[in-house]
C-alpha cells in the first residue's frame, strides 16, 4: 500500500468512526439549587432522558404529578435520571418541599 | 416534699440546660423562671415529653453528629427528677426515609425511659410515597392510616398526619377523609376535657412561602374552638414559634438534629449552620405537664446547653 492510499484509508476510517452525528443530545440536566428546580421548564425529544442533580444541603425528591416517575430522597450531589418516551407536558414537584414545581416538555 | 423535689429538679435542669417554663392562666401566656417555678406546689411529673425532627441519617455541616445530640436529648429526659409517662415524636424521625435510618432511630429512642412512643411522620419519613418503612414500624396505632387518637390521664390526644397529601402550593394537608374523621372524633366530646393535637407540620400558617402551615388549618381551629383547653404541638420548622388563640395554644418544637433559619431568612428552610458552641442552645425537647388547676397544660422547652 502506498502512503497516499494509507492516508486515504485512515481518513475513511476516521470519518466512519466520528462522522455520524448523534441523533439528539440526550443528556438534559436539571439542578435543585436554593429550593428551586433549574431550569423550571426543560424541553427534550421523545426518547431523551433528563437527569436531576441536587446541589442543596437539604434533600429533595422529583415526583411527577401523574405518578409516572418518583425519585428516592436525593441527598446533596445525588442524581436521578428518567427516560421520556411519550410526547407531552409533565409537571412535577419536590414532595418534601411542594412549593418547588417544574415541567418537562417532551416533543 | 413536693417543693424539695421541685427544687432539686430545678437545679438539675439548670445544670443540664436552659429551661423555660410557659404557663397559661386564663389564656394569658407568660414565661416564669425556673427558680420561681420550683416553689410552686403544682410541679408534678410531666405527663409526656415531645421530641421532634431527629433526622437520623443527616450528616452535613449543620450537625455532623445527629446521633450524639439525640443521645444527649435522651440523657436529659432520663435525668428528669420525675419521668414522663410517655413520649410523642412529631416526625422527621429519619432524614431520607431509609430502612437503616429507621432501624437506628428505633434503637436510639428505645433508651428513653418512657412506657411508649406515639409517633406521626414528617415529610422526610415518607419520601417513598406510601411511607412503607414508617408504617411498618409505627403504623399499628392507626391501622396504617397515619391518624389516630388515645386518652391518657383524662386528656384526649389526637395524632394527625399532614405530610402525605400536599396541596399544590406547598402547605401540608389532612385530606377530606382525615378531616371528616377529626370532626367525628371531636363531636359530642365534653368541652372540659383537655385536648392535645399533634402533627408534624404546623397546623396554623406561620409562613406560607415556605409551606409552613396546613391547608385546613382554619377549619381545624374552628373544630377545636369550643374546648376549654387545647394544646397543638408541631415540629417541622426546627425552632419554637407559638401562638395563643382563645383556649388554643399552638407550639412548635426544636429539633434534636439541627436548627433552621427564621421565616424568610435566606432561600429556604434548609439546615442552618451556627457556631459550634451555639448549636446545643438551639436543639432540645419539650416536656408537658397537666397542672391540677383548671385545664391548661404547662409546656417546658429545654435546650441541650
Amino acid at each position: 500500500m502506498t502512503l497516499k492510499m494509507f492516508a486515504r484509508a485512515l481518513a475513511c476510517i476516521t470519518l466512519l468512526a466520528y462522522g455520524t452525528p448523534t441523533l439528539a443530545d440526550n443528556s438534559n440536566v436539571v439542578v435543585m439549587k436554593n429550593f428551586d428546580f433549574s431550569p423550571m421548564a426543560i424541553t427534550v425529544h421523545a426518547g431523551g432522558t433528563v437527569t436531576w442533580k441536587n446541589l442543596d444541603g437539604e434533600p429533595h425528591t422529583v415526583v411527577s404529578a401523574d405518578g409516572m416517575f418518583r425519585s428516592a430522597a436525593l441527598d446533596q450531589n445525588d442524581t436521578f435520571t428518567f427516560k421520556f418516551t411519550k410526547p407531552g407536558t409533565y409537571k412535577y414537584v419536590c414532595s418534601i418541599h411542594p412549593k418547588m414545581m417544574a415541567t418537562v416538555l417532551v416533543k | 416534699m413536693a417543693d424539695q423535689t421541685s427544687r432539686r429538679g430545678a437545679l438539675k435542669c439548670l445544670g443540664v440546660g436552659a429551661c423555660t417554663l410557659f404557663t397559661l392562666s386564663s389564656g394569658v401566656f407568660g414565661a416564669i423562671n425556673l427558680a420561681e417555678a420550683a416553689t410552686r406546689k403544682d410541679m408534678g411529673a410531666p405527663l409526656f415529653v415531645q421530641i421532634s425532627d431527629t433526622h437520623i441519617g443527616f450528616n452535613k455541616d449543620a450537625n455532623p453528629d445527629v446521633v450524639g445530640t439525640l443521645n444527649k436529648s435522651i440523657d436529659f429526659i432520663n435525668a428528669l427528677p420525675q419521668q414522663p409517662a410517655f413520649a410523642i415524636h412529631t416526625g422527621d424521625i429519619t432524614h431520607l426515609s431509609k430502612a437503616e435510618e429507621f432501624d437506628e432511630a428505633q434503637q436510639l429512642l428505645k433508651r428513653m425511659r418512657v412506657s411508649e412512643i406515639h409517633a406521626v411522620p414528617g415529610e422526610h419519613d415518607v419520601t417513598d410515597g406510601p411511607g412503607t418503612e414508617f408504617f411498618n414500624r409505627y403504623g399499628k396505632a392507626s391501622a396504617n392510616k397515619g391518624y389516630y387518637a388515645f386518652d391518657a390521664a383524662g386528656v384526649h390526644f389526637i395524632a394527625l398526619v399532614n405530610v402525605m397529601d400536599f396541596k399544590a402550593g406547598g402547605l401540608g394537608a389532612l385530606g377530606d377523609n382525615q378531616l371528616a374523621w377529626l370532626k367525628n372524633d371531636l363531636a359530642g366530646r365534653s368541652a372540659s376535657q383537655p385536648i392535645v393535637v399533634f402533627a408534624h407540620m404546623p397546623l396554623w400558617t406561620i409562613y406560607e412561602p415556605w409551606g409552613w402551615g396546613t391547608a385546613e388549618g382554619d377549619q381545624i381551629a374552628m373544630l377545636l374552638a369550643r374546648f376549654g383547653s387545647v394544646t397543638v404541638l408541631n415540629g417541622h420548622i426546627h425552632q419554637i414559634v407559638q401562638k395563643v388563640e382563645g383556649n388554643i395554644t399552638f407550639h412548635t418544637a426544636r429539633s434534636t438534629a439541627y436548627p433552621q433559619p427564621t421565616a424568610g431568612t435566606g432561600p429556604g428552610p434548609g439546615p442552618l449552620k451556627v457556631p459550634t458552641e451555639q448549636l446545643p442552645k438551639m436543639l432540645g425537647v419539650t416536656t408537658v405537664k397537666l397542672t391540677r388547676t383548671r385545664g391548661p397544660l404547662t409546656l417546658a422547652d429545654s435546650t441541650l446547653a
